[in-house]
């Protein structure tokens, strides 16, 4: 790994936009669904009303959280038909865009993950903290069904961060957002290296789920030209999901990140210097896909050994 | 990583129970830690929170309420609320502080139209069905009307007046002279709204809505009230059967007053 602070060299041949880019446009995108949010109680004019469990935008559209929508299942409770309509457009709407997509783009749980992280990286703690195993968050999905079925109450909602985070925000109840914004911060910077978002949380664990037979996914076409600068391993909050994409070609592996962690961050797409990252359909992934390379004498390749 | 030519992994048998047998210890212990964690914060519903109108039972509430808050929205008089964190009652359901902002029972019942799940029940179209506690006038020492005066606020302010809370008028023991009206509410009607425990004059309230689980006695399921079932039967079910009446020894009764009562009566 360089010296440097990944991204370094994306900055220098792309810029600070194209470095940055996907970055921006996310944050943007986390911004814009809290603003859906609270357009109503600050203006009085109600474009969403609700929270991310359960809302209804522009008096018609009813949206309903599918993971919700299922412990309540297990609970021994069947929703109301509008429920069940926003459970079924909004999983169709995951399907197509990517599961996860629901943690980098919509959840504001993320933003704190996301800085806690970079902290973690400028203090050189990457290594530091408790290790658990990838399938723990499965494990946490698995025992909130089963505590929801046994005892016939929606159990993640007593102590979900997204949601109440979510609603604090929503219903000003801010010492609220403070405390649970602190708490994760702390758990994701001291506990180990996303330790919330990809080893703990049930919620992503789900949309996860939904990621392994989603559609639009992550490609590293142009991987014949990966440098091995390792930037993409250094930002990636789910590391794991790049190598059997990126470095698949001994294993006639096709170019597309097909693992459900993957979160659709494109935080990637920045930090390659060398464009090898971009969004792609799951369907795209033959060997036919990888783009051919075309050879570059005045790389500045920081190629290892 | 495994040694194979074709691009899947190999998992040996070992390694795949292994594996299912570490999943299914930690699927346990979590469950196990979620459902104590659960039970402790489930706890009862303190009795000043108060669900707002149709919600299932409390159990079956927790188990359809997703906590969106749209009741709380659609409540044109901002009664509803939803539970912070570190409060007694579930955080982010919806509840109302009586004394407070009390339930104006809307005819169109906007809170159960907006709820998506159900927890707030649909089958309720009529307010007057709704049943989101019983007021119960908990202190006979400080109410005004049971000391004699005529405040009467609690139930002039009722949208039930004279069906859920009436005034019963019995004699002023202190003065010897003069009436007391007491409220009194009549679980039958009472919708629980807490009109009249916001509007309660006093510093404290004197009448509260509480849960039925707390307001609510039992009537033993042998129990026959007589003058009901003479009500019922249309006639006295004694009448006839040759029930000897005891004299009333140190007693002469007064003369009766046409309703039937005694003039004068002091027990
Ligand atoms: S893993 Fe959970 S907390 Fe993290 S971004 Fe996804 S939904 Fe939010
Ligand atoms: S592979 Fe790329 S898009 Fe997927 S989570 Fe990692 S950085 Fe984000
Ligand atoms: S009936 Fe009306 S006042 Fe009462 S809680 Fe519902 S919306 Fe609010
Ligand atoms: S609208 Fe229904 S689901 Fe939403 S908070 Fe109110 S009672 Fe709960
Ligand atoms: S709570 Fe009070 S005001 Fe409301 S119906 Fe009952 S007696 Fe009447």
């Amino acid at each position: 790994m360089s010296m440097k602070h990944p991204g370094t060299s994306a900055i220098e041949t792309k810029g600070l936009w194209g470095a940055y880019k996907w970055l921006i446009l996310r944050r943007l995108s986390q911004a814009f669904f809290l603003a859906l949010f609270l357009v109503g109680p600050i203006s009085g004019y109600w474009l969403v009303k609700g929270t991310l469990a359960s809302s209804l935008t522009l008096d018609v559209l009813p949206l309903t959280d599918p993971f919700i929508f299922l412990q309540s299942l297990l609970a021994g409770h069947v929703m109301e038909t509008s429920a069940i309509i926003g459970v079924l457009i909004l999983s169709a709407a995951y399907f197509i865009v990517g599961g996860r997509v629901y943690c980098s783009w919509v959840c504001p749980v993320n933003v704190v993950s996301d800085s806690a992280s970079w902290l973690r990286r400028r203090l050189g703690w990457k290594k530091t903290g408790i290790k658990l195993p990838r399938q723990s968050a499965l494990w946490v999905m698995a025992g909130v069904f089963v505590t929801s079925f046994v005892s016939a109450t929606l159990v993640w909602e007593f102590f979900n961060p997204v949601t109440i985070l979510h609603r604090s925000i929503v219903f000003g109840a801010f010492t609220t957002v403070a405390f649970i914004a602190g708490v994760m911060f702390l758990i994701e910077l001291i506990g180990g290296d996303r330790i919330w978002c990809s080893r703990l949380c049930p919620v992503g664990a789900f949309y996860g789920l939904i990621g392994k037979v989603s559609l639009v996914k992550i490609s590293a076409k142009n991987r014949k030209a990966c440098n091995d600068c390792m930037d993409c391993y250094a930002v990636c909050p789910e590391a794991h999901v790049i190598s059997p994409a990126l470095k698949g070609e001994k294993d006639q592996n096709g170019p597309v990140i097909l693992s459900g962690d993957c979160t659709n961050c494109a935080r990637c797409l920045d930090v390659c210097s060398e464009h090898v990252f971009e969004f792609s359909l799951r369907t795209k992934n033959t060997m036919d896909d990888v783009r051919p390379f075309e050879g570059d004498a005045d790389k500045d390749s920081t190629k290892a050994a | 990583m495994t040694q194979t030519k074709a691009k899947q992994k190999t998992v040996s048998r070992r390694d795949f129970l292994g594996n299912a047998a570490k999943g299914a210890c930690g699927v346990g212990l979590i469950s196990l830690a979620l459902g104590a964690a659960v039970r402790e914060a489930e706890g009862k519903l303190p009795a000043d929170a108060i669900r707002p109108p149709g919600a299932l039972a409390e159990k079956d509430f927790l188990s359809a309420c997703v906590r969106c808050g749209l009741c709380v929205r659609d409540c044109p008089y901002d009664t509803l609320d939803l539970a912070d964190l570190g409060t007694e009652t579930v955080t982010g359901t919806p509840y109302f502080n009586a004394r407070k902002i009390p339930c104006e029972m809307c005819e169109d019942i906007p809170c159960v139209v907006a709820c998506p799940t159900g927890a707030l029940d649909k089958s309720l179209t009529n307010i007057d069905d709704a049943r989101m506690g019983i007021a119960v006038l908990v202190d006979h020492e400080n109410c005004l009307n049971f000391n004699g005066l005529r405040c009467d606020v609690c139930y002039r302010v009722c949208p039930l007046i004279d069906e859920a809370i009436t005034l019963e008028r019995s004699a002023n023991e202190r003065t010897g002279k003069h009436a007391v009206f007491i409220p009194t509410v009549h679980g039958d009607k009472c919708t629980g709204c807490g009109k009249c425990e916001q509007a309660c004059v006093l510093p404290d309230t004197a009448i509260r809505v509480l849960p039925e689980r707390l307001a609510r006695g039992k009537l033993g399921e042998h129990y026959r009230l007589g003058w009901e079932e003479k009500r019922k039967l249309g006639k006295s079910l004694i009448e006839g059967q040759h029930i000897i009446d005891l004299p009333d020894r140190g007693y002469s009764a007064p003369a009766q007053t046409d309703t039937g009562g005694y003039k004068g009566f002091k027990p």
